[in-house]
């Protein structure tokens, strides 16, 4: 190495209690270079960060700047050694605007100067392209000026080393063209960048070498020129792991939910969605692409029977079997519990795991008991059934956890949602909705769950499967339908659609404006 | 590599992080530390003031408030530790009533008012049908009268809130002053005082032809029995209700997360409105144990702030209750001894005593950090040498 690393990790270790979250991890960033980390949930990528941005402090090993020992003890000591994060979750002040955020805690000599201080801003966000009204409030701000924002506070403050914990997981797909865009500029700029991410394109499209975290220990570092997706994925798991989706022909499909002219209006008297017609059919997964909160959420919702309709139907044609005919039933301004008492075999995966599908401080097995608890006796509840399903799903889909009566919310993300799938398919439904399944999740447990879907498919039920990477949508989904604003833009069949064409439906509609609301809005 | 002394070099002096779960006999055995530590400063403490040995004042502390009658002779069974056991019971029977709505999440500080409802109920039941109705119908009455009014209490707070999002923490804060205006307004209008003297007590079926009616009956001649009895059994009932019924599962589903109690299709509106109506009932209960079984008249203060002691009372044992009857008779415990203390020399009052409580409260909930978490000292010089707490 002729070049001394601007970062060097050595023999890093931390352990929460009994979890060993990084265990003797060595690590180098050259200046002006992404590096991107990869690893599965819980390899300890966000941990390792947090001790290089002092959030937390190393049981052991040393932390080199420049060739320099450092002790990093709090963010403070990070901002010194030009090292600063960007973390998952903004924190950001929402009534205060972009230049106040970014100068709070500041302590800069001379008075105080807002002007000086946005005239500061405008140049960084020149230097590097961004896009930015150094006047405007957090919470008027789309979740990508957010970042933004985050990001020029770090630059503000002189950092040469930024960390960026999954900038990507809330960006639409140009958003995150852009942002890679201002990355490379950086990086020409002669700045480090470390990028944490689970999206293997990305990582090849944009770093210059990768470090593999595997459970904790660092597995090493390859360029990504000679990287390929299979082979950083089999570092990352450890073994060889198949990344192609299969996709059956449907079984003879039948309809099985209709809806017609489906109309829901938020509070504000806004046209969430506006007159929605389709039909989901058994034995077919049915994909839905947009750009996050063009309505899928309260789509599923309205199904599920948690919002009110404004207009509409929606018809569930139950199977009865053999010759019998098969019996429609209206779902239309029905609770939950009514949909389920009328027969309706309706499963539900919220985008929301811990905050809607699951109780986080509650056990597996009490979780499993959401969905069944009203059975069996009038006054009590009976443990025994959902401790056996929650020890099944435990035993099936290899569920990490240390027993059924840990508190689901300490398992990490991809279990998480193998306890909510779990549930929501051992009632052996008809229709089942999956609202971003995979977000958030490693490889291992985003195929898992896709197959858990193509076998429900197969089974015959009717899937409902709302994503945001549209490679996934186009290799799984047997017809993808697109919604924009509210409306549906289109169907396509996912066996012929081609991901330009589902793009340009996912904007259809949306009025383009100059300015401001065009980075709001994507273009 | 370690050679340089830089003020930059050092670790953190502190160093705080979470521990691995303690064995129970460790955590346990952390917690009489701290509670015995506890009493030492207490002790420590009187002894400066008074000028007492040590040992003495942890006598007076400790054991008097069980065996020690008022002539300082050693009785088992006395009136003293009745005395305890009532109080105990009474505190118990507030702390059970707010576990439900606490596991919900319903911040119900509103005790005070719903006892003193409870008690009101009653009361009126006592003042206005005493020899009027058969006397099991009497005590029928009192118990619905009590129950009734508990729980219209509890449940107008959680009306609103279920319907109108209202801050149920302000709305019970603000329903015991309503109930200890009415009470004031009641003694004194309706004229319920028995002398002028005693114009905010309204006195029950004290002496003359119905003495003693309505009151809770004595057990083997034990004028407290009855009330320890009520509420062992309300804290068995009130544990299955919350571990094993439906309803116990609800409201700690709502309490958890509104949103998946919607999603899963749970009437949360309901639940709030019900879990309150529990909770209000049970304050009344207490109310009514007041009212018929310990005082024997209605006044402003009968609840005796034991609303606002009970909410420590269930923190303390995580909402679980059988933890409930350790942490209200370690309160209760604390309390009397004290209150020994102050009644025995003159230069302790009654504040002290409340010092004194604060200072055991402020040990014991302090040790619960240290059972939760580590903390490491890193001296500047021996980096390497950790010492341990």
């Amino acid at each position: 190495m002729n070049e001394t690393a601007v970062i060097e990790l050595r023999h890093i270790s931390k352990t929460f209690g009994r979890i060993v979250a990084n265990d003797d991890v060595n690590l180098e960033v050259q200046r002006g270079e992404i590096l991107a980390i990869l690893g599965e949930n819980g390899s300890g990528k966000t941990t390792l960060m947090n001790m290089i941005a002092g959030i937390y402090f190393p049981d052991s090993g040393e932390i080199l700047i420049n060739g320099e020992h450092v002790v990093i003890r709090s963010p403070k000591d990070a901002f010194a050694c030009g090292i600063g994060m960007i973390h998952q979750h903004f924190k950001l002040i929402d009534v205060f605007t972009a230049t106040e955020n970014i100068i709070l805690g500041l302590k800069e000599k001379g008075r105080y100067n807002l002007n000086e201080a946005k005239n500061k801003v405008r140049a960084i966000a020149d230097k590097y392209g961004f896009a930015i009204d150094p006047d405007k409030k957090i919470y008027d701000m789309s979740v990508s000026e957010k970042q933004t924002v985050e990001i020029i506070k770090v630059l503000y403050r002189g950092a040469n080393i930024l960390i960026l914990d999954e900038p990507t997981a809330v960006l639409t797909p140009q958003e995150t063209e852009r942002l890679f865009a201002v990355l490379r500029a950086m990086k020409e700029d002669g700045k480090s960048i470390i990028i944490i991410t689970h999206k293997m394109h990305e990582v090849l499209s944009l770093s210059d070498r990768v470090a593999v975290l595997r459970k904790g220990r660092y597995i090493g570092t390859v360029d990504t020129k000679y990287a390929t997706e299979s082979s950083l994925t089999e570092m990352m798991v450890g073994r060889k792991v198949s990344l192609n989706i299969e996709r059956s022909e449907p079984k003879d499909p039948v309809d099985r939910l209709i809806v017609s002219d489906l109309t829901v209006t938020n509070r504000e008297g806004f046209k969430v969605l506006d007159h929605i017609d389709f039909t989901a059919r058994s034995g077919e997964i049915l994909g839905i692409a947009g750009i996050a909160g063009s309505g899928q959420r309260e789509l599923l919702e309205a199904i599920a029977g948690l919002q009110r309709l404004s207009e509409g139907e929606i018809y569930y044609i139950k199977p009865n079997g053999g010759d019998r005919e098969d019996e429609t039933i209206d779902l239309r301004g029905k609770t939950p519990m009514q949909i389920r008492e009328l027969g309706v075999r309706l499963s539900f995966v919220p985008e929301d795991r811990l905050g809607m599908g699951l109780v986080g401080n509650m056990d597996i097995t009490d979780n499993m008991m959401l969905r069944s608890y009203r059975r069996g006796s009038w006054l009590f509840v009976d443990r025994k059934k959902p401790k056996n399903l929650a020890e099944t799903i435990i035993n099936d889909l290899e569920v990490v956890t240390p027993s059924v009566s840990t508190p689901v919310r300490r398992l990490s993300g991809g279990n998480v949602q193998k306890v909510l799938v779990g549930r929501e398919i051992a009632s052996s439904p008809t229709v089942l909705m999956a609202a971003y399944p995979v977000r958030g999740l490693d490889i291992n447990s985003s195929f898992l769950i896709y197959n858990l879907l193509n076998q429900q498919k197969q089974n015959g039920t009717a899937v409902i499967f709302v994503g945001e990477d549209l490679d996934v949508l186009i290799e799984l989904c047997d017809r993808i339908m697109v919604i924009a604003s509210g409306r549906i833009s289109g169907i396509v069949d996912g066996r012929t659609a081609d991901k330009e064409k589902i793009g340009a439906l996912m904007t259809k509609g949306r009025v383009h404006q100059d300015g401001e609301e065009g980075i709001k809005l994507a273009d | 590599m370690q050679t340089e002394t830089k003020k930059k070099d050092r670790e953190p002096l502190i160093q705080i992080s979470k521990r691995p779960a303690m064995v129970w006999w460790k955590s346990y055995s952390i917690r009489a530390g701290a509670l015995l530590a506890a009493f030492l400063l207490c002790v420590i403490l009187a002894s400066l003031l008074t000028k007492k040995n040590l040992f003495e004042l942890f006598k007076r502390m400790i054991v008097y408030p069980f065996c020690v009658d008022k002539k300082g002779s050693t009785v088992f069974l006395s009136d003293k530790l009745w005395d305890l056991l009532k109080e105990l019971a009474l505190l118990l029977c507030v702390a059970l009533a707010l576990t439900p709505a606490f596991k919900m999440r319903f911040w119900n500080i509103g005790a005070e008012g719903q006892i003193l409802m409870g008690a009101y109920g009653c009361y009126i039941v006592l003042r206005f049908l005493t020899g009027k109705v058969p006397t099991p119908i009497l005590y029928i009455l009192m118990v619905a009268a009590s129950l009734l009014f508990g729980a219209v209490w509890g449940a107008i707070p959680a009306i609103f809130k279920a319907f109108f999002g209202t801050n149920e923490t302000l709305f019970t804060l603000m329903m015991n002053y309503v109930a200890a205006c009415l009470i004031e307004f009641s003694i004194l209008y309706f004229k319920w005082g028995a002398t002028p003297k005693m114009n905010y007590t309204g006195m029950i079926n004290r002496k003359g032809e119905y003495k003693h009616v309505g009151w809770l009956p004595e057990i083997f001649g034990q004028k407290y029995l009855m009330i320890v009895l009520i509420v062992a059994v309300l804290t068995v009932l009130l544990y299955i209700y919350l571990r094993y019924s439906k309803h116990g599962y609800e409201l700690s589903v709502v309490g958890e997360s509104e949103k998946t109690a919607k999603y899963i299709g749970i009437n949360v509106k309901k639940v709030i409105i019900r879990t309150m109506i529990l909770s209000g009932a049970l304050c009344g209960i207490a109310g009514l144990i007041v009212v018929s079984g310990t005082d024997h008249a209605l006044k402003m203060d009968s609840s005796g702030g034991r609303g606002f002691t009970a909410i420590m009372v269930t923190w303390l044992a995580h909402f679980n209750p059988a933890y409930m009857a350790l942490t209200s008779f370690l309160i209760v415990f604390v309390q009397r001894g004290a209150k020994e203390l102050s009644s025995a020399y003159a230069q302790i009052s009654d504040s002290f005593a409340d010092v004194l409580v604060g200072l055991i409260l402020f040990f014991i909930i302090g040790c619960e950090f240290f059972i939760n978490y580590r903390v490491r000292i890193h001296l500047p010089r021996k980096r390497k040498e950790e010492i341990e707490e």
